[in-house]
């Protein structure tokens, strides 16, 4: 926090009153219009200007007890990189953002910003809303990639110590990141044919568009991480064998894996996949493109099984391949959802149906074994339950039919059992994700570290990615204590 | 890197190719499979592995040409290389000494079986091995089979070679006049189902390698799901090889046509294009 008392700091602060500053608007972000969007795959959010973002910089009060950073799961010092917005200090901004996170770009974008930072910012204790700190990182990350001055973090001499990382998605990127600074010999391990796990075969490109991810794959390596593609370690190459290579200690953020279905009549039946299926195919298969070998089944009443981003994300890509009827059908009401808002409000942009309160029970084909047909159970609201959300419950005899020609499932993944099935002794859960220590994040065997999904099973990017930093941090002091 | 080093012609439309992959080479077993893609612009395709040499470093895949993939992998030549190449996946066979094992493969299902009664073999079980195709020509890798077999049945659907018949009807035979503990079969998914209920009216322990659609292949996609005993099972991560008196062979076939329609057309597509 010393940088608060920085001079520059001091006179920002006085030169406009906090009540001036609280009675500047929120600023809205600039969106594609909904409905030529959702018959293509540029991003929606277009970024602010910069006249937008200098005054929405204006809207933070530069808190002495900023609550915004308790929000964050990388802790980003978030007043001292809007306060660099605000005198115009971009770049320095940008290097504020990548002192705590490897893919500022990437959290601008995805993060649920409002359920973290903008949560506790001092403006919703007023009713008002948030500073949009997610759309100012955005903006800081965006304007320094297009400024061509990027900036590599600072990289520690190398200790010469190997450390092997299992899996590119975000949790792995951002404990290689903070690896690398350290001065470690960084070699990240990936089972598909692309860097960056579900930045790439999740996320859409008109949420996230894949040169972005590129550019700070592109920077780790800049900072000498290497990548090795199409390796499965525990398959293609052994633990036993990376450690006769001589890496010292592994981190495996293998990510959550297996697709959850529900288990109910007709849910095998052609047209039904997983939104992990469907979205590998578009996303990292380039399905939808005429060029490409791997096809993708383009429905034209699609429904979509759940409320989450993913769910949202597989919805609004239907629309984008010519679904005339794009629903997504959630057990819960809206206000459950575990989407982010804005996912939300893009796919209502977008023209997508929400049937809330409806629970799919069985599906029917026809002749071809094709989806003809979804059977949808009316729900109602109870009690809470374990999750402190009110629990559905199915009103009696309330079934609804209702046309499809494909669904997509997306109710959530179980850990992949590739690597604790092939790693001897290492602890597993009954629900086969990896143990680790709370605070340590170290698994039963001392030289494995593990953290993102494949420990909490199915979380968030920056949950994920909170988790690689915290991971670099603990296996750092072992090494140095000389414990590992 | 993914060299192919070598390259046969088994007929016309089945290519065996021996490509440079040291890693998988060394820690491959009897049953595992890869996933190859070509190029830039093509599918992630699971192919068994029929064969490795630690000490070259190479592995060996036979392939038929049916679609756009397989064309253009087996179009490729010696010094080629093919883009992606990750493996070994899958769950290896169960190898034991069960005493007289049954292996029956169909058409290029031959070659993934291969290792299979290399290691039953070595496991000291007496092998019995049953090659079965429609003609002659689709008869593949007869002599490496003999090798490892001490008996070898041939089946030709028009009897252009060894016996005039199906392949149910070579392992009936065996069953018929010898005690049989076990039972391996590859091919056609057709085909897998019928040695299945055969196999199922004599209670004889029957294991069918699944040749599904997959994408990723490591456990994530879920587009090779299957009903094994009434549970849905992924072939990438629980197979390929399950309890074939459990599989739910129609629902497979079933899913399989998933892509027909849009595989037939990018085929008619490519033909012309590249000569296939």
């Amino acid at each position: 926090m010393e940088r608060r008392n920085e001079a520059w700091r001091e006179e920002l602060r006085t030169a406009m009153k906090p009540k001036e500053r609280m009675a500047i608007e929120r600023v809205k972000m600039n969106e594609l219009d909904g409905e030529y969007r959702s018959k293509n795959s540029e991003e929606v959010n277009q970024g602010l200007t910069m006249e937008q973002a200098l005054l929405e910089a204006k809207r933070c009060l530069d808190c002495p007890n900023p609550s915004c950073m308790q929000g964050c799961p990388v802790s980003i010092n978030i007043p001292t990189f809007i306060k660099n917005i605000e005198r115009g200090e971009i770049l320095e901004a940008a290097k504020v953002l990548k002192q705590t996170s490897a893919l500022p770009a990437v959290c601008g974008r995805v993060c649920p910003q409002e359920r973290q930072c903008e949560s506790k910012c001092i403006h919703t204790k007023t009713g008002k809303p948030a500073v949009a700190i997610g759309y100012l990182e955005r903006f800081a990350a965006d304007y320094e990639r297009n400024s061509g001055q990027m900036a590599v973090p600072e990289v520690a001499a190398s200790n010469g110590i190997k450390i092997a990382v299992v899996g590119s998605g975000p949790c792995g990127l951002s404990f290689a990141g903070d690896m690398a600074k350290l001065g470690y010999d960084v070699t990240v391990f990936e089972a598909l044919h692309e860097i960056g796990g579900v930045l790439k075969y999740g996320i859409p490109e008109f949420r996230l568009p894949n040169n972005i991810v590129d550019v700070e794959i592109c920077n780790l390596e800049k900072m000498g991480v290497k990548f090795i593609k199409n390796c499965i370690v525990g398959k293609t190459i052994s633990y036993d064998q990376l450690k006769a290579e001589g890496y010292r200690a592994m981190f495996v953020a293998s990510g959550a894996g297996l697709p959850n279905f529900m288990n109910i009549p007709g849910e095998n039946l052609i047209g039904i996949m997983s939104s992990n299926e469907y979205l590998t195919r578009v996303n990292l298969m380039g399905a939808a493109k005429s060029n490409t070998d791997t096809p993708v089944l383009k429905g034209k009443r699609v429904a979509v099984i759940g409320g989450g981003n993913t769910a949202m994300d597989s919805v609004r890509t239907a629309k984008r391949l010519g679904a005339e009827r794009a629903m997504i059908v959630y057990r819960r009401s809206e206000e459950e959802m575990p989407a982010r808002l804005e996912e939300v409000k893009h796919a209502k942009e977008e023209d997508v149906e929400f049937l809330t309160l409806h629970n799919p029970i069985e599906y029917k084909g026809n002749e071809k074994g094709r989806v003809a047909q979804m059977l949808l159970q009316k729900m109602a609201l109870g009690e809470p339950d374990a999750s402190g959300r009110r629990k559905p419950e199915p009103i009696p005899g309330a079934i609804e039919t209702i046309d499809v020609d494909e669904v997509i499932v997306s109710v959530g993944v179980s850990p992949n059992p590739l690597i604790p099935s092939t790693i001897e002794g290492l602890a597993v859960t009954r629900k086969g994700t990896i143990e680790v220590g709370d605070d340590t994040l170290q698994s039963s065997i001392p030289t494995i570290f593990a953290g993102g999904d494949i420990v909490r099973g199915g979380a968030t990017v920056i949950l994920a990615m909170g988790d690689g930093r915290r991971a670099a941090a603990s296996m750092h002091a072992k090494i140095q204590a000389g414990e590992i | 890197m993914n060299k192919i080093v070598n390259k046969q012609h088994f007929s016309a439309n089945v290519v065996k190719l021996e490509i440079e992959a040291p890693l998988i080479a060394k820690s491959r077993k009897a049953g595992h499979f890869v996933i190859v893609r070509v190029d830039k612009d093509g599918e992630r395709m699971p192919l068994t592995i029929a064969d490795s040499d630690v000490v070259r470093g190479t592995i060996t895949l036979v392939v038929q040409k049916m679609g756009v993939s397989s064309t253009k992998l087996c179009n490729l030549n010696v010094g080629d290389e093919v883009l992606d190449l990750v493996g070994p996946l899958g769950k290896a066979t169960h190898i034991e000494k069960f005493g007289t094992v049954v292996c029956a493969g169909g058409g290029v299902g031959v070659a993934p079986m291969l290792p299979i009664i290399k290691a039953m073999k070595e496991a000291g079980n007496r092998v019995v091995s049953i090659l079965a195709g429609r003609t002659k020509d689709l008869i593949i890798l007869e002599e490496q089979v003999r090798e490892y077999s001490d008996e070898v049945v041939i089946m030709t659907d028009d009897g252009s070679y060894g016996n005039k018949g199906l392949i149910t009807q070579g392992v009936e035979e065996v069953i018929n006049r010898e005690k049989v503990d076990m039972c391996v079969t590859i091919g056609p998914a057709v085909m897998m189902k019928f040695v299945s209920l055969l196999t199922k009216k004599y209670e004889i322990p029957t294991v069918a390698s699944l040749n599904t659609i997959m994408v990723d292949g490591t456990g994530m996609c879920g587009a090779c799901r299957v009903t094994v005993g009434g549970q849905t099972k992924f072939v990438c991560v629980d197979g390929p090889e399950f309890d074939a008196h459990q599989v739910d062979f129609d629902e497979m076939m079933m899913r399989l046509s998933a892509y027909k329609d849009a595989e037939v057309e990018s085929f008619e597509h490519f033909k012309p294009m590249h000569n296939a």
